[in-house]
């Protein structure tokens, strides 16, 4: 599709703006409407629309998979190190009162913020990858595929 | 208020409409389209019903992620229906049924705004939200707790922050104005963890089950 002058130029114009109203959503979560899950869709959306536009060759090449692969688990680690961090200063799992036992009502607010963090990441990453894997192998470039089934070649993870 | 039931009539006819033209419709674009059209309808809908968090997120996953993958995906299905399947008929009576039980089961809900619904009512749940958000283990307010602690340690430190809580006149949640975001990520923090660890699990099942393998069914994969 990026053929199309039309698409070329509304999508060069589109996905910094989307994908900076992502990160303020991120930001503002504790704040306002949204959150991690909803910062993570649109910023993955801004990717996404890229993808369509100009292959997902080129957004691969943008952003690696090992890359979407590595943010997905980290996510996921991020939100459980705050828990566990809370554990190791001796309080419950996920009470943020350990970041600042102090004053545990502006703890609260920085808890919340690194886990959104671990959320966000994980959502971005996961919603690339699904695009990623289900659009393989369909655009004109990406036929390299061996049909020669009886004589497969090397079982290798394409790490592209 | 009759403006609020006048625009979610209107609203709801709208949604119907759509939800039967994303059926009838023969091009498959059309029909990504006219799906991606029925979530904004359903943001707004909750718009009008005050819950902004269901609405935006409505926006964002509806409306925009849905449409991008279901994008994705025509361009390895094509884009016209090629089979015009008859009526189903006994499917048709199991939606139809469904569809009945789960109406009938909306009759119990109090009504929307009721001030004496449970949520509203429940001392149980503040009692929860006291113990668990607020974190005061000798289960005082929020607000005695909050001049406690500005008293004894961040005499001039937290000052703005104070004003700010005030302002909001919003003591059991901390300094955190967006209540919604409050419940989800401190009061069912566990529950959150573990919607993250789904859609992780979501995401490695595409990678295991997907990556490397179009096109040669024996190439790749670790199944």
């Amino acid at each position: 599709m990026k053929d199309l002058v039309v698409l070329r130029v509304v999508a060069r114009w589109n996905i910094p703006f989307m994908v900076v109203f992502g990160l303020y959503v991120q930001t503002h979560g504790e704040l306002g409407p949204g959150g991690g899950f909803q910062a993570g869709v649109i910023i993955a959306a801004g990717f996404l629309l890229y993808g369509i536009i100009f292959g997902a060759k080129e957004m691969r090449r943008i952003i690696p998979r090992w890359i979407t692969d590595v943010m997905a688990a980290g996510g996921v680690l991020l939100y459980t190190a705050v828990g566990l961090y809370s554990m190791s200063m001796g309080y419950e799992f996920l009470d943020h009162t350990a970041i600042n036992p102090a004053n545990p009502g502006s703890a609260e607010p920085w808890g919340m913020v690194l886990v959104e963090y671990g959320v966000g990441l994980t959502v971005f990453a996961v919603m690339i990858t699904i695009f990623n894997e289900i659009t393989e192998g369909t655009a004109p470039e990406d036929e390299e595929k061996n049909t020669d089934y009886e004589n497969p070649t090397e079982i290798d993870l394409p790490r592209d | 208020m009759i403006e609020f039931v006048a625009i979610d009539i209107a609203l709801l006819v709208l949604v119907t409409l759509t939800a039967v033209a994303v059926v009838e419709v023969r091009s498959l674009f059309s029909a990504v389209l006219l799906s991606g059209i029925y979530s904004l309808l359903m943001a707004l809908v909750w718009v009008n019903m005050d819950a902004v968090d269901v609405a935006f997120t409505e926006a964002a996953v509806g409306a925009g992620i849905s449409t991008i993958l279901l994008v994705g995906t025509l361009v390895l299905v094509g884009q016209k229906e090629t089979v015009r399947k008859p009526i189903n008929w006994p499917a048709l009576v199991v939606v139809i049924v469904t569809g009945a039980v789960l109406v009938y089961g909306t009759l119990d809900m109090p009504a929307f705004g009721d001030p004496t619904a449970p949520a509203h009512t429940n001392t149980l749940t503040r009692k929860l939200i006291d113990q668990s958000v607020e974190k005061h283990p000798d289960g005082k307010s929020g607000q005695e707790a909050l001049s406690k602690a500005s008293g004894q340690d961040t005499e001039h430190g937290d000052e703005h922050a104070h004003d700010d809580a005030h302002a909001h006149g919003d003591y059991f949640h901390g300094y955190v104005p967006n209540q919604v975001t409050a419940v989800i990520v401190t009061y069912r923090a566990f529950d959150t963890m573990f919607e993250v660890c789904v859609i992780f699990t979501a995401g490695l099942g595409m990678i295991l089950l997907l990556r490397g393998r179009r096109g040669n069914p024996l190439k790749g994969g670790l199944l």
